[in-house]
């Protein structure tokens, strides 16, 4: 990523939130998702497409209307906005892959109030111009989605045995039932962010 | 007398067994976060159990009267977020009025919590559970309020502890918060099967 370092606003804007300001693992904004959807890798990568749908329309939404809208409305005026695209993607799981609408359950509507999306529309859209909002949206969703896969990764490879309905553990493999429970998905997100910090700190050193 | 008994364990159930913050992720934010101190995380809960109670309530008198009769199913998020964001701004002009230290002490998180996952929470899985009566909203959507109060108040007294222990460098703040929570979770998931 060292390339993208210059002090190109484009390439900042977008390569931002895919580590430096990962919204899982580094800002730690929008953990219901993380936690809620990862039990196997597909109902992730679902979420995962789902935010960076709402994220970039709702970026380019606000960021064309940012100079129209009164300060002290802005946020029901973004939470409308969300709303709005949280329904065209609900009813598009619903009519296209239902079995995955059912799975993900209220957890899609619910992207309506994850902080990440207001997040960005309060610090990035309602500031900047159309292509850096765009970008940031990009940027934002693929580390949010990036995060929900390594996540659902971990958990579904530690709790079946499988990746992706894949198997990787050899037969002998004993699942470890408790990380498809809510138990496993504090404990995997608490210890990831742990090997994260051990990590970046050495490279720190 | 059956009608309060069931009345009384769908509030213990959702206080309980199917707690919003450990079983359903929603709130996690205000949850790691916020419950730093006990007194606040107190007062937080009961702010946040007030507008799940009062935009429950709500959420499900429109839907059922007004969306529903009019097949206007389409626009309920809308129509959610609408409501509770009016919750929000009925209580925070309340309390301004009347509490006004306790207003300064907010400060930003009351408005925030018209963004609070547990609200709207409330208001989706509401539908999901097949709730038919107004009672039963009224009774569900306070218990999920008082769920979430007692989750982030048993975590800001675990947080005021952890402050006092030696944890290793690389899991100070959040990771240690999160694999507290694990466990806390794994205590409450006792109570799993106690309600059916």
């Amino acid at each position: 990523m060292s390339p993208s370092n210059n002090s190109n606003p484009y390439s900042t804007a977008l390569f931002a939130g895919l580590w430096k300001e990962n919204p899982t693992f580094r800002l730690l904004i929008g953990l219901c998702p993380p936690l809620a959807v990862t039990t196997a890798v597909k109902p992730a990568l679902t979420m995962g497409l789902s935010v960076i749908f709402v994220l970039v329309c709702s970026n380019i939404v606000v960021s064309l209307m940012r100079n129209l809208i009164k300060p002290h409305v802005r946020i029901i005026m973004f939470t409308v906005t969300i709303a709005t695209f949280v329904t065209i993607c609900d009813m598009f799981l619903k009519a296209f892959t239902p079995k995955m609408s059912e799975i993900l359950g209220a957890y899609v509507p619910l992207i309506i109030v994850n902080c990440l999306i207001i997040f960005r529309a309060e610090a990035c859209a309602s500031k900047s111009g159309l292509v850096v909002s765009i970008l940031d949206a990009v940027g934002m969703g693929a580390g949010f989605t990036l995060s929900l896969c390594v996540l659902a990764g971990v958990r579904e490879l530690l709790a079946t045995g499988h990746v992706f309905d894949i198997r990787v553990m050899p037969e002998a493999y004993v699942p470890c039932l408790a990380f498809q429970m809510p138990v496993g998905a504090f404990v995997t997100l608490g210890l990831l962010l742990g090997l994260i910090a051990l990590l970046t700190r050495k490279k720190g050193a | 007398m059956d009608r309060f008994i069931t009345l009384l364990m769908a509030f213990l159930s959702v206080v309980l067994v199917n707690n919003f913050v450990f079983t359903k992720f929603l709130g996690t934010c205000p949850y790691l976060g916020v419950s730093g101190q006990l007194d606040k995380a107190l007062g937080m809960g009961l702010a946040v159990t007030f507008v799940t109670a009062l935009s429950g309530t709500l959420t499900w008198l429109v839907d059922a009267y007004v969306l529903m009769p009019l097949h206007l199913e389409i626009t309920r998020y809308i129509c959610y977020i609408v409501i509770i964001a009016g919750a929000v701004q009925l209580v925070e002009m309340y309390v301004r009025r009347f509490f006004p230290s306790l207003y300064e002490a907010f400060g930003i998180f009351l408005p925030l919590i018209s963004t609070n996952c547990v609200v709207l929470g409330v208001c989706l899985f509401l539908d999901v559970w097949g709730t038919n009566n107004l009672l039963e909203a009224v009774v569900l959507s306070t218990g999920t309020g008082i769920g979430f109060t007692v989750a982030i108040c048993i975590m800001a007294g675990i947080r005021e502890e952890l402050i006092l222990s030696d944890v290793p460098e690389a899991f100070k703040g959040a990771p240690i918060t999160l694999v507290t929570a694990g466990i806390l979770t794994m205590a409450f998931m006792g109570f799993a099967g106690m309600i059916k």
